[in-house]
């Protein structure tokens, strides 16, 4: 006992130490003097990217191309887009640092590192990294963000909600409230207590053989991610949905039935509305752990890297769990905090799921 | 996309059907009392209008890929292709990019060629699709607009209509059951065509990056996976959650006050709810050095980052609370009278729950943990993050170990093509963990069910 | 005097168990009869036979020939929900929609189209109240839930939800027996108020009541109808000896 919580607490104790610095990112101050340009920089990434460059050698000599994030030319571009009068001034901008002076900063490292921090440390500064929360995947830790896998998840479950839940409330009231007792509906029952059973992966081998192979739906898609999840998590809507509505008192369905209401009518005036917390939590738990479910989405190909938001259901996409289990395969020590980051926000989403799904039944209750 | 277009049609035309429909229905007098409403009857021509059609439509959707590459390959410029085969596939699959816009870099001058007839068929299918499930639904729905009549039971039908409906959506559980059997069987029976069964299940050689084309049996021995996920999920995983596990569900049980227990049951659920892929990284950012660091302390040069040790304990505290639950349940089955006749005899607690309560719940117990036992098995996001790629058959807990699902991710996210033996393999290693976490959960279930009965 | 229900030769088993045995009985318009006898003896199996709710118990099966107007309940031609909708049913335990008293009464004629508008349903809900003594009592908390009355106020509000839609048969399982003396004396009341509107079988545990309230009695034992007649000859001048066993309170 003491030990599980010791690891629940140690687990999230470690994540959110590291994690807390993946929401911040270290900027280094960089004058830029748009008057010395012989000509402006044009909008075009590699010629910004060679003037910024220029200017931080200029700034912290030959070794200061490396003192900034690969991205930095972006800030200075979206600096003089918001102010075109800079344009032929001399000005100072914070650019986000390279991921060894992130590091170095905030953790601190070998001597050598130190020194160089302690010699920078006046135009070093710290700032909330907005890049995280809006931006997509990258190759450069500094500017790595989680929009693009957040919204792949969304995607995905969107697709996962839209299926799985109708059809496993529908399912659930068919088996509670119409199945004569014969050996199809044993079947079905059979078939879903040991699909609810059954490791995720299979679910991936699944989807891969039919929705990728069979029906030729594109890889990596939302769409197909969706499928897959709402197979593997229709099971367990259909079982919290049938225990809530055989928790319905059989005296509310002989009140309607006596007054004439139809069988569907019983079942959609008076069941389900009574039934709705249970139906509810078990479709917020199901979602949850479609949401935190990796391996399937793996076999199906939502791993590819995918620097922009998919913004369509067919397109190339990743998703949270799959992006934290990317970013903790990378090499590059930058990336380190940004999964603990990207873990807090899979967790906070969770928390939040769970949360919505006590305070909902909790009001749906009191008004029973 | 064109589908979604259709969709909406659909939906305008059942409503202005349910209009019609309800406008006749309000017509007449209803010829009893309580029969069917106006509006029943609007839902039952409605719904004749939208689902034969939605079913032509879903039956058009899975067709109509085979058709359109049928009316590709006889075109003229089909005649160039290679034989049916790999080859064949690509040029096609690339031509289909090309006519759906996704047009790649590097496309073969034929494939180029095959655009436009692909782009051709595939318009003249959309064309046919939605004149046809158009023309159903009209048709259909018109059809029973004129039987709405004074009699018609037009209540009896919608109900039935929406029963079959609710069947169907039940029916989508066995199908799906029948689909992970018919793919994993045949994708599998591919594979054993090429390779014999007692070769895989037996063969003690695992190293697909060296497979060659006319003998991939000589590096499909699987053995050493069914070993790795054994020693890992089976037997040092249940060595920490068994223990622990049931020493939290006595103490919940028998111990902990209302409080507590009211506290510690829902930190429980949290550890249950964590993703595993945060496990995963949890595991191999701090528990695999750590236990790499002790081997070597142990005086073992050979400590693997990747050791057997290190995914088996993050996999038994992943699957702790999940243990703990099912051994909390058992307990507290136990008949209350049991433990209290224990006590009234002057046991002590302790006693109580060593000779008494743990006794009567150990069925309920040994289900439990094949339960998990067949959740560790298939767990994959721990074994892909902190066990090894590499397949070994050792004892040594610190050596490195492999699992069937980590192998199963490895071989499917290379660039593999469908027909390789490496994606057949996966198949064939997914039909094996299907087979053993099927036999398992049965296997817990009859336990459970037998405790169950004697219990009451 | 004319029959509005009439069930001949009518078993009915549970799996294997008989628990009516070829009952045959008149159920009148313009009476109220009162089904009596020991606990298990049928009385409450036949009344759930005549309005088809013993289709909803699994393993239920029903032998024999029940007419509501001459009409055969079990035919191709009788709509289940148009045979409750016509029959309809008062349960011993008050079982109110745990929604709003309104919504508790409205519901009926609601499902059943039979008020055009909400001014009409308005008065439908109204009459219903009235009739059965409750306007008074809730018509400033109409949207309070039907489940915050007391028993019997529930039990009277299940008789309003019955009335809404205007039945021709109401059967009563027990409606008293959940309820305390004082609730019980005004349902009595409203019965005998109700009997020349409709045709009310009623099942009761209760001799004082079915003689209070019946115009006719019927004695089940066993699943057996023993005895059937008018109440004051069954409670004065029984023929069968069980019967008068019973009634003098011998057993049950």
């Amino acid at each position: 006992m003491i030990v599980a919580l010791a690891c629940l607490i140690y687990l999230l104790v470690t994540i959110a130490v590291q994690g807390v610095g993946g929401f911040v990112r270290t900027t280094i101050a960089l004058p830029i003097d748009m008057a010395t340009a012989s000509r402006g920089p044009g909008p075009s990434g590699p010629a910004m990217a060679g003037f910024v460059d220029a200017a931080a050698v200029r700034a912290y000599g030959p070794g200061g191309a490396r003192l900034i994030s690969d991205g930095a030319w972006m800030a200075v571009r979206d600096t003089l887009r918001a102010d075109p009068t800079l344009a032929r001034r001399r000005f100072v901008i914070h650019v986000p640092a390279s991921t060894a002076i992130d590091m170095a900063y905030k953790h601190g490292g070998t001597p050598a590192a130190d020194a160089m921090i302690a010699r920078l440390r006046p135009h070093l500064g710290s700032e909330l990294n907005t890049g995280f929360l809006t931006g997509a995947d990258a190759t450069d830790p500094t500017r790595a963000g989680i929009a693009g896998a957040l919204e792949g998840s969304l995607l995905t479950m969107a697709v996962t909600l839209l299926l799985a839940v109708p059809t496993g409330v529908a399912a659930a009231v068919y088996l509670e409230e119409f199945a004569p007792r014969n050996r199809w509906t044993d079947l079905i029952e059979v078939s879903i207590n040991n699909l609810a059973a059954i490791p995720s992966i299979i679910f991936g081998l699944l989807g891969l053989a039919l929705f990728l192979g069979a029906l030729g739906l594109p890889r990596s898609a939302p769409l197909v991610g969706g499928l897959t999840l709402a197979l593997m998590t229709l099971p367990m809507i259909v079982i919290a949905a049938r225990g809530a509505i055989r928790g319905v008192a059989p005296s509310v369905r002989e009140a309607a039935m006596g007054i004439g209401a139809s069988p569907l009518q019983v079942v959609f005036h008076h069941v389900m509305p009574l039934a709705l917390p249970g139906v509810l939590t078990g479709a917020i738990i199901g979602t949850a752990r479609a949401l935190g479910e990796t391996a399937p989405l793996l076999l199906i190909g939502m791993r590819a890297f995918i620097a922009g938001s998919p913004g369509s259901l067919t397109r190339p996409a990743t998703a949270l769990p799959v992006q934290i289990f990317l970013w903790s395969d990378q090499v590059d020590r930058g990336f380190v905090e940004k999964t603990s980051a990207a873990i807090i926000v899979l967790l906070a989403a969770l928390l939040l799921l769970n949360g919505v799904a006590v305070v909902w039944r909790a009001r749906v209750e009191r008004r029973a | 996309m064109a589908g979604i277009t259709l969709l909406v049609l659909l939906i305008g035309l059942a409503s202005i059907f349910w209009q019609l429909a309800r406008a006749r229905a309000v017509q007449f007098r209803r010829a009893v009392r309580f029969g069917s409403l106006p509006a029943q009857h609007g839902w039952t021509v409605a719904l004749w209008a939208v689902l034969p059609a939605l079913a032509l439509l879903v039956v058009w959707q899975i067709a109509a890929p085979a058709l359109v590459t049928d009316a590709v390959l006889r075109t003229p410029a089909a005649a160039d292709l290679p034989p049916p085969g790999f080859a064949r596939a690509t040029l096609l699959s690339q031509a289909r990019a090309l006519a759906t816009g996704h047009g790649a870099e590097s496309v073969e001058p034929l494939s180029r060629r095959l655009a436009p007839a692909y782009a051709a068929a595939t318009r003249r299918s959309h064309w046919i699709a939605t004149v046809a499930v158009l023309a159903l639904a009209i048709g259909a729905g018109a059809a029973a607009l004129a039987r709405v009549r004074a009699g018609t039971p037009a209540r009896t039908r919608v109900e039935r209509l929406v029963t079959a409906l609710l069947f169907a959506a039940s029916l989508v559980a066995i199908l799906t059951t029948a689909g992970i059997l018919f793919s994993l069987v045949w994708e599998s029976g591919r594979f054993f065509a090429t390779v014999p069964a007692q070769r895989f299940l037996f063969g003690t050689h695992w190293s697909p990056q060296s497979i060659v084309d006319d003998a991939p049996g000589d590096v499909l021995g699987a053995l050493p996976l069914f070993w790795g996920t054994f020693f890992i999920g089976a037997v040092i995983a249940m060595a920490v959650a068994v223990p622990l596990g049931l020493l939290s569900a006595i103490y919940l049980s028998q111990y902990a006050a209302g409080s507590t227990r009211r506290l510690l049951k829902p930190a429980l659920e949290v550890l249950a709810g964590v993703p595993t892929v945060v496990y995963g990284y949890f595991g191999a950012l701090t528990v695999a050095p750590a236990v790499r660091r002790l081997g070597m302390a142990l005086g073992m040069a050979d400590a693997s980052s990747e050791s057997a040790m290190a995914a088996g304990l993050v996999m038994g505290v992943m699957i702790l609370p999940f243990v703990s639950s099912i051994a909390d349940d058992s307990l507290i089955a136990v008949p209350v009278e049991l433990g209290e006749a224990s006590l009234a005899l002057g046991a002590t607690t302790s006693e109580t729950v060593r000779q008494v309560l743990l006794p009567a719940a150990l069925p309920g117990v040994a289900g439990g943990v094949l339960l998990a036992i067949s959740r560790a098995v298939g767990e994959t996001m721990i074994v892909v993050m902190v066990a090894s790629a590499v397949a070994t058959l050792s004892v040594n807990p610190f050596a490195s170990a492999t699992t069937v699902t980590r192998q199963i991710i490895d071989l499917l996210t290379g660039e593999a093509t469908f027909d390789s033996p490496k994606t057949l393999a996966a198949f064939a290693l997914g039909l094996t963990l299907f087979v053993v976490t099927l036999a398992l959960n049965i296997a817990a279930l009859a336990l459970v069910r037998r405790h169950r009965v004697r219990g009451g | 005097m004319t029959v509005k229900i009439a069930a001949r030769h009518v078993s009915a088993f549970y799996g294997d168990v008989r628990a009516l045995d070829d009952v045959s009985i008149d159920i009148d318009t313009d009476h109220v009869t009162a089904l009596i006898g020991p606990s298990g003896c049928g009385k409450s199996t036949l009344l759930r036979t005549l309005n088809r709710l013993t289709d909803t118990v699994p393993g239920a099966r029903v032998e024999g020939d029940i007419r509501l107007d001459g009409r055969d309940i079990h035919g191709r031609d009788m709509d289940v929900v148009e045979l409750r909708a016509r029959v309809g049913m008062v349960f011993q335990k008050p079982n109110p929609f745990p929604k709003s008293i309104y919504e508790n009464v409205a519901y009926g004629p609601r499902i059943h189209g039979l008020a055009r508008g909400r001014g009409e349903l308005d008065a439908v809900v109204e009459t219903s109240l009235r009739r059965t003594g409750l306007w008074d009592e809730v018509k400033d908390r109409l949207s309070d839930r039907g489940t915050a009355l007391s028993g019997g106020q529930q039990q009277r509000l299940c008789i309003a939800r019955a009335l809404a839609i205007e039945p021709e048969v109401i059967l009563m399982d027990e409606p008293c027996s959940a309820l305390d003396p004082i609730a019980t004396a005004r349902i009595e009341e409203l019965i005998g108020a109700l009997s020349g509107r409709y045709a009310i079988a009623i099942v009761t545990h209760n001799m004082q009541q079915a003689a209070r309230v019946s115009q006719r009695t019927a004695f089940f034992h066993l699943g057996r109808l023993v005895e059937y007649g008018d109440t004051s000859d069954i409670f004065t001048n029984p023929r069968a000896e069980r019967t008068k066993d019973y009634i003098t309170g011998r057993y049950g």
